[in-house]
């Protein structure tokens, strides 16, 4: 009976939330629209970290490189070849994958905090990389690359609210946001996702019941290049705007700090993740001129502190709780 | 015939009327109305180059100053200070936050080349003014294509020019090698050199060489400009590169005429790490008082400059020469609104700023603030100055248009 009730709940609750995303754009202006934007494209980067991170317990402090490969290969295709911005990121996602599992291999021979090392030099050396002479005529050098927006494809309104670029944009990020999440959560809640569980919490039991370790470790790093790749792509749709100076080393520990908050190997976390990493500088910075950076670390070591297993975690804490209290 | 009286009647009425209308009439666009006019601003507080935070604050502490002495036109000033880190994703961000949801009469000096370039496009296409950007390159006065952005400090090519005018007048027959970046910066300052000298730049330039940010050193580059068999150097490079080039040159025992880019005018950071005796006689250029420099030190403008640093800026460090480019800038806005008197559409304070000519107290003696409909150049003048093994001393006449 209870699973019963319980199943109707979930029903309502996903039919409500998916009615109030969808007019969620028309109920704030522009700007914010762009904000939730981005919120989407960093909770699809983070959960591509936390696939590597979370799920299998590898460090990287280079997803920031992929993000930026892949921004380069949304906009380097739009500008020098015309491609459609939506067919640029099955490819930003297929490079990524290749750029991940070439780096993922031969970081096989590095355990734990020496591949975050040598990711670390990944990130590090990107912003240079792409200052680099010779593809300069791709990259565009320091000065970046400029891109139109994609302007809707139709037009209505909805509260007077037109269909702008930037509400067109909100439902083609969602929708790739919703489908990437789909994704990884058949691809984490079944085999696969066990295997890689495996790997983290015990490398050696996993291979004597027949994981290929080399294998799944390389694909892991693959498939996470490639979805924060993808992310990156779609990042460079909704800004308009690559440059090596968007991509440093920052963004790399800023994804990081995402998986983290928003909840290690926790899929929905990665949306809280993707919420603190793109509002809680804006609040700092509100907060102080003087020392943002400061606000910031000192609301991060607040949260951590009040949920040390971050959002996902808390969150489920704090249902376990509300739950108890009824039977005791 | 007797339709004319009518006709000249009828255009007398007009007439009347809009001149009626253009008194009285108060015009306003988002973010001005009769009691504040609203200026958004974006500096990287945090992030790599947050020591240009201080320009911020410092333009907020002018505001307040004004604010505290009656606002300008009767109204007040309300500044929206947004930090982006020097990301340009963020600037965008920030630039949107402005224009759409704080409805900002402007966007006020953001800072840096690639934070600028990212917000270039939009700025123009909403037609909001992108005003006195803090950044020194020369595509920021492009008033065909982007009426909407304007420069503020003299860009890579005027000052260029300045040293081109120099090398003329002191030495017509110098043979010339020039180190630059392999980038825009550098591009920029070449062709601003090459279009001073002129007729003469192809035969006075006698060695070009170019070195990439990622490269370790200039050392082998230093070489072959010395056996290029040039008398004179013009030194194109950021502080690292500035630094390392000016050590080679001695070490090799190469003396040109040495002009060195203002980009890297900084005794601390390649005066010092070059040695000072290697750099003495070495010339840059400069167009705003140096608060550190004691012959600056003294007058009203420096009683003034002191006496609001102390009540409004009192956070700040006085000896940065950040601060006091905030502070002149600020000058330069508050100019511009008060030539813009009632009428505070974002197209008449693009007017007014194109249509400036005067001098502020902190910039150099002689070097001003001039604009006109096809000039968004506003500071262009500059000074050199000579290293004498301590600090930077300035001499001879004001240069630039």
């Amino acid at each position: 009976m209870s699973s019963q009730v319980d199943r109707k709940w979930v029903w309502i609750g996903g039919i409500v939330l998916a009615v109030g995303l969808l007019i969620l754009p028309f109920l704030f202006k522009n700007y914010r629209v762009f904000q939730f934007n981005l919120v989407l494209v960093y909770a699809v980067a983070i959960l591509g970290l936390n696939i590597l991170t979370g799920f299998n317990g590898q460090f990287s402090l280079g997803h920031g490189a992929f993000y930026a490969f892949g921004a380069y290969t949304a906009a380097i295709l739009m500008t020098n070849f015309g491609v459609p911005y939506w067919a640029t990121l099955p490819v930003a996602f297929v490079f990524c994958f290749v750029f991940g599992f070439l780096v993922g291999f031969p970081a096989l021979r590095l355990a734990g905090h020496f591949l975050a090392l040598a990711t670390f030099a990944l990130a590090l050396a990107v912003p240079q990389l792409l200052k680099y002479k010779k593809i300069e005529g791709l990259t565009g050098g320091v000065q970046g690359i400029v891109l139109s927006k994609p302007e809707p494809p139709f037009s209505f309104t909805l509260f007077d609210q037109p269909l702008s670029a930037d509400r067109w944009l909100y439902f083609f990020t969602l929708f790739v946001t919703a489908l990437m999440f789909l994704f990884a959560w058949n691809l984490l809640r079944g085999r696969v996702g066990r295997a890689l569980v495996a790997i983290r919490d015990h490398p050696i039991a996993a291979t004597a019941m027949g994981i290929n370790l080399p294998v799944f470790k390389s694909l892991t790093f693959g498939t996470s290049a490639g979805f924060t790749g993808l992310a990156g792509a779609l990042g460079a749709i909704v800004v308009a705007f690559v440059s090596p100076d968007s991509f440093t080393v920052t963004l790399s520990i800023f994804l990081l700090v995402g998986v983290v908050v928003g909840g290690l190997a926790s899929i929905p976390g990665a949306i809280f993740g993707g919420i603190f990493i793109q509002y809680v500088p804006n609040i700092a910075d509100e907060i102080s001129k003087s020392a943002p950076a400061a606000i910031y670390g000192v609301l991060l070591i607040g949260l951590m502190y009040l949920m040390p297993t971050g959002v996902m975690g808390g969150l489920q804490r704090l249902w376990a709780k509300l739950r108890a209290r009824p039977a005791a | 015939m007797t339709l004319k009286p009518l006709n000249l009647a009828l255009a007398a009425i007009t007439s009347l009327a809009l001149a009626g209308s253009a008194l009285a009439q108060k015009k306003y666009d988002p973010g001005a109305n009769d009691k504040e006019i609203v200026i958004g601003a974006i500096h990287p507080y945090s992030g790599p180059a947050s020591a240009y935070g201080a320009i911020g604050k410092a333009i907020g502490a002018y505001f307040e100053k004004v604010n505290a002495e009656g606002g300008i036109n009767g109204r007040k000033i309300k500044f929206i200070p947004l930090d982006d880190g020097y990301n340009p994703a963020k600037t965008v961000e920030q630039a949107r936050k402005l224009v759409e949801q704080e409805e900002a009469l402007i966007v006020f000096n953001p800072l840096g080349t690639p934070p600028n370039t990212a917000i270039h496009k939009y700025m123009n296409d909403k037609k909001v003014p992108q005003l006195f950007v803090a950044t020194g390159a020369t595509k920021w006065g492009d008033p065909k294509n982007f009426p909407w952005t304007m420069g503020w400090q003299p860009n890579y090519q005027s000052e260029a020019k300045v040293f081109a005018a120099h090398i003329l007048e002191t030495k017509p027959n110098a043979k010339i090698a020039v180190l630059y970046q392999n980038d825009d910066y550098g591009k920029d300052y070449l062709k601003g050199f090459e279009d001073g000298l002129g007729d003469k730049a192809k035969s006075m330039i006698v060695s070009k060489l170019t070195y990439e940010v990622t490269d370790p050193t200039v050392d082998s580059q230093m070489v072959s400009l010395k056996s290029s068999g040039a008398d004179t150097f013009f030194n194109i490079t950021t502080p690292k590169f500035a630094a390392q080039a000016i050590k080679k040159a001695a070490e090799i025992g190469w003396k040109p005429t040495h002009y060195l880019n203002s980009v890297s005018a900084s005794v601390g950071s390649v005066m010092t790490p070059a040695g000072p005796e290697n750099g003495i006689g070495i010339y840059t250029a400069s167009y705003i008082k140096d608060p550190t420099d004691p012959q600056f030190q003294k007058g009203k403008d420096w009683d003034d400059y002191v006496a609001w640093f102390k009540q409004y800026n009192s956070s700040g460090n006085i000896n940065d020469v950040n601060a006091t480019y905030g502070y002149t800038v600020a000058q330069g806005l508050v100019q511009v609104l008060k030539q813009a008197g009632d009428n505070l559409t974002r197209e008449n304070v693009m007017k007014q700023a194109a249509s400036l000519d005067m001098t502020l107290p902190r910039l150099l003696p002689g070097v001003n603030v001039k604009t006109a409909a096809d000039d968004f150049f506003p500071i262009e003048r500059e000074q050199l100055a000579k290293f004498d093994g301590k600090t930077w001393v300035l001499f001879g006449k004001v240069y630039g248009r």
